[in-house]
């Protein structure tokens, strides 16, 4: 059984109701998500099945057969942060950073699909992302600017000096 | 000789960049959005590593009678098994006082309560071989609320007052008395990283501990007990925390302690890390408060005296509670002046897992306790509650209010003696008032609440005044250890941990603003036991209090040598050097300025064999208090803020809304605006939380029901105030000699979030004309908010 995972094929030999949170962190030693409940409640170990959310901790290795994965470290180019990244670092996000992996995953794929999200949308797609330090108010202005940014990348092909 | 690095250090001609009073960025900041920053769990596991579960108590109070783990042995991948008799050295842990047994031997008093623990070969094998443990147990009777506990006087310390004047003559003499009864529930640190030990033994008997710890020395402490080898032994390091909030001040040091018995049986690196229901259930939490009040004022509602009780639920064992409950006592009065008061706490022992340090450390249960008697005030004489608060403000002077020799009384004595000096809120709270337009939107809230039938609006604006120090005087010490490289680069390692709260930060900007560096010239590294040793916890609000004066002490002790050998370098005296713009410069005595790059200049210091690195220690002045007494100055200083919060309630399904907050707050001099503000915003929020949605639910034999995200609810982003808008109040350094005159941040803005209570409370009370004060204890879920709906109603109808 096969899965892409930061767009390498990965070959899987773990049971295939292992969770894909544990095939990440334990096999692959991929350590960026985060456990943190274990019953898909708290969003750290957040990943992008297909460009959607979904909460690796439950999402059976069997689930994602052939699908494309994106973890928190593949995310970025490798070279640069992703403009969510970067705005993340810009409005001062993190505090002591164990949900913002998660955080970033999920609003990642919120801007995928929703390039100019109201303050609505944000709550409702971040719901299942907890955060115990109370970042919230910066997560919202953070994927406000990264939503301007992405934007303008989209127009431009560029990368904004904001 | 060995070559020293070539230097080149032109570009930095330029003022330093990222001294203290800069916001400048958590040092993790990019390593925690590219999930580079590296937990405890995500350290690459040894081979070898055994995984650890423990066996926890099914009673609340029970005898074990009997114990089969034989069954758990066999069980696939099991290694090792300890009960409490596997234990060499000491099987108390109790960080204060004894009551924590490492493992039961025989009276379990909280369902969770560990009774063994195996290490297998991995997690999964560990966690099914403990359910296959037979123990029969004596079932006893347990004690489960504070009630039974004050009932029979169960208690795991002594009761404890504070008492100034007398308050029942001032009762008996004042013109209204009213009374109250309240009980606010604990709450769940809820750390996104759960706690967490990863041990090594070490080839000299000893252990290597990784934990995620706010304590790292008690660890270290605990770990040497309970082996029973010397301290020197163990070393334990803390990189970072994914949060601690009081939760692992305690809390961490079990699994470290169990992970190193196994560990020492083995001989192998052992791992434990709990689930999120273990650590729900077997680890610490808030204090309940069941509190009461008595309090007599005159026509102007201002206090003549006041009798407070406050009981806290400390469960099973004392852990740190002697000093919560105190807490709470030294925060009955908040910010007001209670003249002649009765404060008394009580240590309630119940069989429930032992309550711990929380983010205000007992403090906060006063404080909503004064903010709640404040409302209760304002409601009896029909005045508005920021009318009332604010006359009952310390130092707010009355003409009618005398001493006995007739002078006018400064009102500023505490009910533990301590002077209030920095008199800062009367000042901060009409800043607020006006910047958050107070008096025009209360005026818009009561037409609005008198054209809404049951959509009711609140506004509250609630102060904090808070304690800083240890209320233990020995823990109000630090030390730190800085090296100074001859490519200048600079380390520095103190005795604080990081949980997120940018200590780490804020204390390498004390380090660049000594030498004049630019802060991408310092690392701070991991803060481990064999660095620096025999540190406090970093709590209390302590850490760059303490922390930064540590290592400015130890910069201060590095640059006293280059003084004195640059003065002698360039013929000048040691006043004509200083560090300025990435550079040390010498006056000479004919006027000239000699500009030395300062890595050149640590080459050239290192040459001449001046030392490059030291030891600095900080112990905080003028702290004393006599607990026979219960009088002295316990605190160094207060830290002060204020918050309004606006909400909305629908009153037919007690369902609400905070819609707006304003706050402001006092941080003295900020060491880093950006951070301390996102710690007034976060702990705005867990301190909204803690009264409003977090509801610890426990069954009647003393289970923990609300034991996973799924039954406990922490806010979440939509649960953010709509708009909430945060400033720091300006120009106001401290006046006693902190750290560049900043002020800690990191607890007293957590009871900023009483202003939402106490806006729920005030929405409810519009019902019958904020002449009647609802009862709604805390948190105010829904169901309580209909409660007070429900209470209100029925007093309109009564009258």
């Amino acid at each position: 059984m096969k899965f892409f995972l930061n767009g390498e094929e990965r070959e899987v030999n773990v049971d295939a109701d292992t969770p894909l949170l544990w095939f990440i962190r334990d096999t692959l030693e991929m350590t960026g998500t985060k456990f943190g409940c274990g019953m898909g409640l708290c969003g750290a170990c957040t990943v992008h099945l297909n460009g959607q959310a979904v909460r690796s901790c439950i999402t059976p290795v069997s689930a994602v057969e052939g699908q494309q994965i994106t973890t928190i470290e593949g995310l970025s180019d490798g070279e640069s942060l992703h403009p969510v990244q970067s705005a993340w670092v810009k409005h001062n996000v993190p505090q002591c950073g164990y949900c913002q992996p998660g955080q970033i995953m999920s609003a990642s794929a919120l801007l995928a699909g929703n390039s100019n999200p109201s303050d609505d949308d944000i709550d409702v797609a971040m719901a299942g992302n907890v955060c115990r330090c109370g970042t919230y108010p910066r997560i919202k202005a953070a994927i406000k600017t990264a939503a301007t940014e992405l934007a303008y990348e989209a127009k431009t092909g560029g990368v904004s000096n904001g | 000789m060995r070559k020293l690095i070539d230097v080149e250090d032109n570009k930095r001609m330029r003022p330093a960049k990222g001294k203290t009073g800069e916001s400048m960025k958590h040092e993790s900041a990019a390593k925690q959005v590219a999930g580079t920053a590296v937990y405890v769990d995500d350290m690459p596991e040894l081979p070898n590593t055994l995984h650890v579960a423990v066996g926890g108590s099914q009673y609340a109070h029970a005898f074990i009678k009997s114990m089969d783990l034989s069954a758990v042995e066999k069980a696939p991948g099991v290694v090792k098994i300890i009960t409490v008799k596997d234990v060499p050295g000491h099987t108390d842990i109790g960080p204060v006082f004894p009551g924590d047994p490492v493992l039961v031997e025989s009276e379990c008093e909280y369902i969770g309560q560990p009774i063994f623990a195996i290490a297998a070969e991995t997690h999964e094998q560990a966690k099914a071989a403990v359910g296959l443990a037979q123990i029969q147990y004596k079932e006893l009777e347990p004690t489960l609320t504070v009630d039974k506990a004050m009932k029979d006087q169960f208690f795991v310390r002594p009761t404890h007052s504070h008492q100034r004047g007398d308050a029942d003559k001032a009762l008996s003499d004042s013109e209204h008395v009213i009374s109250a009864d309240f009980y606010v529930k604990g709450q769940e640190h809820f750390y996104l990283e759960g706690q967490i030990s990863t041990v090594v033994p070490t080839e000299d008997g000893g252990m290597d501990v990784f934990t995620s710890s706010q304590h790292p020395t008690e660890v270290q402490k605990l770990v040497a007990e309970v082996l029973d080898i010397s301290i020197n032994k163990v070393n334990v390091e803390v990189r970072r925390m994914g949060g601690g909030f009081g939760g692992k001040e305690t809390q961490a040091a079990p699994l470290a302690c169990i992970a190193s018995l196994l560990a020492h049986h083995t001989k192998r690196p052992v791992k434990y890390r709990m689930s999120r229901g273990d650590d729900m259930i077997m680890t610490g939490k808030r204090h309940a408060f069941q509190n009461d009040y008595k309090v007599g004022f005159n026509e102007q509602g201002l206090i003549q005296g006041a009798v407070i009780n406050v009981a806290g639920q400390c469960g099973n064992s004392p852990d740190l509670s002697d000093a919560i409950v105190d807490r709470a006592m030294f925060h009955s009065d908040n910010a007001y002046y209670l003249n002649n008061a009765t404060i008394t706490g009580y240590r309630c022992k119940t069989h429930t897992v032992s309550a711990t340090a929380y983010r205000g450390f007992g403090g906060p249960q006063g404080v909503i306790t004064a903010e709640l008697m404040m409302d209760d005030i304002a409601r009896h004489l029909g005045e508005d509650p920021l009318t009332i608060r604010k006359r009952n403000l310390y130092g707010v002077k009355h003409d009618s209010m005398r001493l006995e020799d007739g002078s006018i009384d400064p009102r500023n004595e505490t009910h533990y003696g301590q002077t209030v000096e920095q008199e800062v809120l009367p000042e901060l709270i009409s800043q607020l008032e006006e910047s958050s337009e107070y008096w025009k939107r209360r005026e818009e809230i009561k037409q609005f609440n008198a054209n809404s039938a049951f959509l009711k609006k609140g506004l509250a604006l609630t102060p904090v005044k808070f304690g800083i120090s240890f209320t233990v005087q020995f823990l109000n010490q630090a030390g730190a250890l800085v090296h100074v490289y001859t490519d200048g680069s600079i380390q520095v390692n103190h005795g604080g941990t990081e949980m997120g709260q940018g200590l780490y930060v804020k204390v390498a900007q004390v380090v660049a603003n000594e030498f004049q560096v630019d802060l991408d010239t310092i690392q701070v590294t991991a803060t481990r036991t064999d660095k620096v040793s025999n540190t406090s916890p970093t709590a209390a609000s302590s850490g760059s209090d303490l922390n930064g004066m540590a290592a400015r002490d130890a910069c201060l002790r590095i640059k006293a040598g280059m003084i004195k050998y640059a003065a002698e370098l360039h013929g000048t005296s040691e006043d004509k050097i200083r560090f300025e713009s990435n550079h040390v410069v010498a006056v000479k005595a004919d006027g000239e300025e000699v500009w030395t790059p300062f890595a050149e200049f640590t080459q050239n210091a290192y040459m001449a064999r001046v030392p490059l690195f030291s030891s600095g220690h900080y112990q905080t002045p003028k702290i004393h208090y006599d607990r026979n007494t219960g009088k002295g100055r316990p605190f160094y200083y207060f830290a002060n803020g204020a918050s309004v919060s606006e909400v909305i309630v629908d009153t037919l399904t007690g369902e609400y809304k905070v819609t707006r907050v304003d706050i402001l707050q006092d941080v003295g001099a900020s060491l880093n605006p950006a951070i301390d503000i996102g710690q007034i915003e976060g702990a705005y929020i867990q301190g909204m939380g803690w009264l409003t949605t977090e509801d610890l639910v426990w069954s009647d034999n003393g289970r923990l029901l609300s034991n996973g995200p799924a039954t406990y609810k922490i806010p979440a982003v939509g649960d953010t105030p709509i708009d909430f808008r945060v400033k720091l109040m300006e120009q106001l350094p401290n006046k006693e000699e902190t750290i560049y005159r900043s002020k800690a941040v990191g607890e007293p803005p957590f009871m900023l979030g009483i202003s939402a209570w106490s806006a729920l409370r005030d929405a409810v009370s519009s019902m019958a004309e904020y002449k009647f004060s609802p009862p709604m204890n805390a948190p105010a879920t829904p169901e309580c908010v209909l409660n007070a709906v429900n209470e209100t109603r029925k007093h309109i109808a009564n009258s």
